[in-house]
């Protein structure tokens, strides 16, 4: 059994605004019977802009059908462009959160009302369509689609990815698919800067010191890695000491011992802390690569 | 709130009398039958007693009897054990709408080498047993089939079935968890290997489960250890596990046709008003050759998981092979396989009843079963007034 909020049983068992708007401004149609959940959202709007009324049809689960329902509530009272603001995330904290597996539905609603809204903006003309270049084909989920949930909700893995927009749950054909675009993404990451301040300013405990570790090793260390076909991973730390791994071709690259002072340490160095240095982990690198690490 | 328990598919209740036989064997009878002491011999005594009372609901000799720990360990040691006993031959046929402690289990041995045949069904969850005849060969080293499916009840001809099999060589496997306790089954009359069964499904505890293996059945261990069960399942025995499905099997073996024919009526009266009083809702499997207690409903343009939590307002269990029940993204492979669109698929509910269940629960959901199908549908998209 699901674990559902006491938020979500509530919009589940007394749906608001169930029902459909005649002659509306907008309208917003994504989902299908075969793909097991469906949304066709409805909203009209006043004199001022805002959004006075919307209304929803779900065929769906509890979860797809409460977050319909919540979804009306938060667009009302909005001009159009702050509707349009009103991700994914925000839909499934207003419930209260929603099981991993079910944030699909609220990647549904999220869907659905920027099909509306661009049902409106095109006067009632353009009906959802699929842009660009389908990557599931058991759910149509398209690769501006996948590549989107994944940066709204800074996915890391195939499974996120399947549990947020339904992709490579059928036939699972698609995930080397979404593993590259996954990992084109976290690349893209790492050319980014760094927008909060790297080095931690107080008193560093060892708990934060290792947390600091790993997400300088995934964030700015993996990716470069990456790139050339290799990987790394986090072994432990003693002390100042970061113990790591290389995996993948770093793993039989002649350049190791460079790419372990000249990249890992100083990146390392850069964002936790100058005492720390580093040391290859000898016996690992010749056990198999752990994915999930 | 009052529980009206439909879902004796995915477990059953523990009959009163099994616990009872069961409780003295956790403080008091502790021993262990393998010690040399009378207070662990007399356990021994009680397991023998059990595992006649097994062979007897079976028609079988006891000596065909191993003790599990659950029907998915008899299944992974009836596939696995028959098929290291020919280790030459690589051929596997199952069906497509196995349980998945079979179909699972099978498809993972295709990483090993093994071919695997998994034959159709038709619309209504029915094999071709011609297909099956045709697609045995010299490699073949087994052939498993369930006896009767989880999900829809569909019963498949299993003595014919094994007849065929065993005809050409080869060993023949029945997931029969859902038919023990349901079936009248006479093993010494048929030619099946081996079965699978699980305790938990016919009023026994939870953690036991058997392997019959007929006489001359050639299989290797999969547990090995002690020599428990004379060397072919080690581990200490599940003492109370194993005299309380002795038990639920004696009471299973007394009442099978008197509380059929109980359970068949209820079932009836639910299925034929649910169909009657919803609109768009269909019979899943097939009607003539079903386990009496299970009916899958397909309710269309809804889905199940709604359903099933709007039941459960009213206290009433029931489950559904739609894809948001189990966490995976399609419904029911069993439903796909038998070709009901997937529509359908997302808005099927199973109800499997047991002998506990009343008459007066089976009208309580008739009278709440249309309103919630209507209330949903008012929410869909796909209904339009």
């Amino acid at each position: 059994m699901w674990e559902y909020t006491e938020k979500l049983k509530d919009h589940f068992f007394n749906p608001r605004n169930a029902g459909e708007i005649e002659d509306p401004d907008g309208v917003g149609e994504v989902g299908s019977l075969a793909c097991g959940d469906a949304l066709r959202l409805t909203f009209k709007l006043d004199e001022n802009g805002k959004i006075c009324d919307a209304k929803f049809k779900t065929f769906g689960c509890a979860s797809a059908i409460a977050t319909s329902s919540v979804l009306t509530e938060m667009i009302k009272g909005k001009t159009i462009d702050e509707a349009a603001k009103v991700t994914n995330r925000d839909i499934a904290n207003y419930l209260g959160g929603l099981p991993e597996q079910k944030m699909h539905c609220s990647v549904m609603g999220r869907e659905a009302l920027e099909a509306a809204i661009e049902n409106y903006r095109t006067g009632g003309k353009k009906k959802h369509e699929l842009k660009g270049r389908v990557v599931c084909n058991c759910f149509g989920v398209t690769e501006s689609e996948i590549e989107r949930v994944i940066r709204e909700n800074n996915l890391t893995t195939v499974e996120d990815v399947t549990n947020y927009c339904k992709a490579g749950g059928g036939c699972g054909g698609c995930k080397g698919e979404i593993e590259k675009i996954l990992e084109k993404i976290q690349g893209d990451k790492a050319g980014q800067v760094f927008e909060t301040a790297p080095r931690w300013a107080g008193r560093l405990t060892n708990i934060h010191k290792i947390q600091l570790i790993q997400q300088t090793i995934n964030e700015q260390i993996r990716p470069t890695l990456r790139a050339d076909g290799g990987d790394i991973e986090l072994i432990d730390v003693e002390g100042d000491k970061v113990i790591v791994a290389f995996r993948g071709m770093c793993a039989k690259c002649m350049l190791a011992e460079y790419t372990m002072k000249d990249v890992v340490e100083a990146k390392l160095r850069e964002f936790v802390s100058d005492e720390l240095f580093v040391e290859e982990d000898k016996e690992s690198a010749n056990q198999p690569h752990n994915h999930r690490a | 709130m009052k529980t009206i328990y439909f879902d004796n598919n995915a477990t059953t209740k523990v009959a009163e009398q099994v616990l009872k036989e069961m409780r003295p064997l956790f403080c008091e009878l502790y021993g262990n039958p393998s010690s040399m002491h009378t207070f662990g011999g007399q356990i021994g005594r009680k397991i023998r007693q059990a595992r006649r009372l097994v062979a007897d609901l079976l028609g079988c000799d006891p000596t065909e009897i191993i003790f599990t720990s659950c029907g998915t360990e008899s299944d992974n040691t009836a596939i696995k054990g028959a098929l290291a006993a020919v280790p030459n031959k690589r051929k596997i046929i199952t069906s497509r709408v196995e349980h998945p402690a079979v179909l699972t289990v099978c498809r993972e041995l295709k990483n090993h080498g093994y071919t695997v045949v998994e034959l159709a069904v038709d619309k209504q969850g029915r094999l071709d047993i011609a297909e099956l005849e045709q697609q045995i060969d010299d490699d073949t080293a087994l052939v498993t089939i369930m006896y009767a499916n989880n999900e829809t009840g569909v019963i498949f001809p299993i003595d014919r079935i094994a007849e065929l099999v065993t005809a050409r060589g080869v060993v023949f496997h029945t997931d029969a968890v859902q038919a023990v306790g349901k079936i009248p089954l006479n093993l010494a009359k048929s030619n099946i290997d081996l079965l699978s069964l699980s305790g938990h499904k016919l009023h026994g505890p939870k953690g036991v489960g058997v392997l019959y293996v007929g006489k001359g059945t050639r299989m290797s261990p999969f547990m090995l250890g002690g020599h428990q069960e004379t060397g072919r399942r080690a581990g200490t025995e599940n003492v109370p596990g194993i005299i309380g499905l002795g038990k639920a099997c004696e009471l299973a073996a007394k009442n099978i046709e008197q509380e059929n024919n109980r359970v068949k009526y209820l079932r009836d009266k639910l299925e034929n008003a649910l169909l009657e009083k919803c609109p768009d809702s269909m019979l899943n499997g097939d009607k003539e050759n079903r386990l009496l207690n299970t009916s899958n409903i397909s309710f269309e343009y809804i889905e199940g998981e709604a359903i099933l939590l709007m039941l459960d307002k009213f206290g009433i269990c029931a489950s559904s092979g739609s894809a948001c029940t189990s966490g995976s993204l399609e419904p029911s492979h069993v439903l796909r396989a038998m070709g009901v669109p997937f529509t359908a698929a997302h808005g099927s509910i199973r109800f499997s009843l047991s002998r506990y269940n009343t008459e007066e629960e089976v009208d309580y959901t008739i009278e709440k079963m249309p309103a919630i199908i209507n209330r949903l549908r008012e929410l869909s998209p796909f209904v339009t007034k």
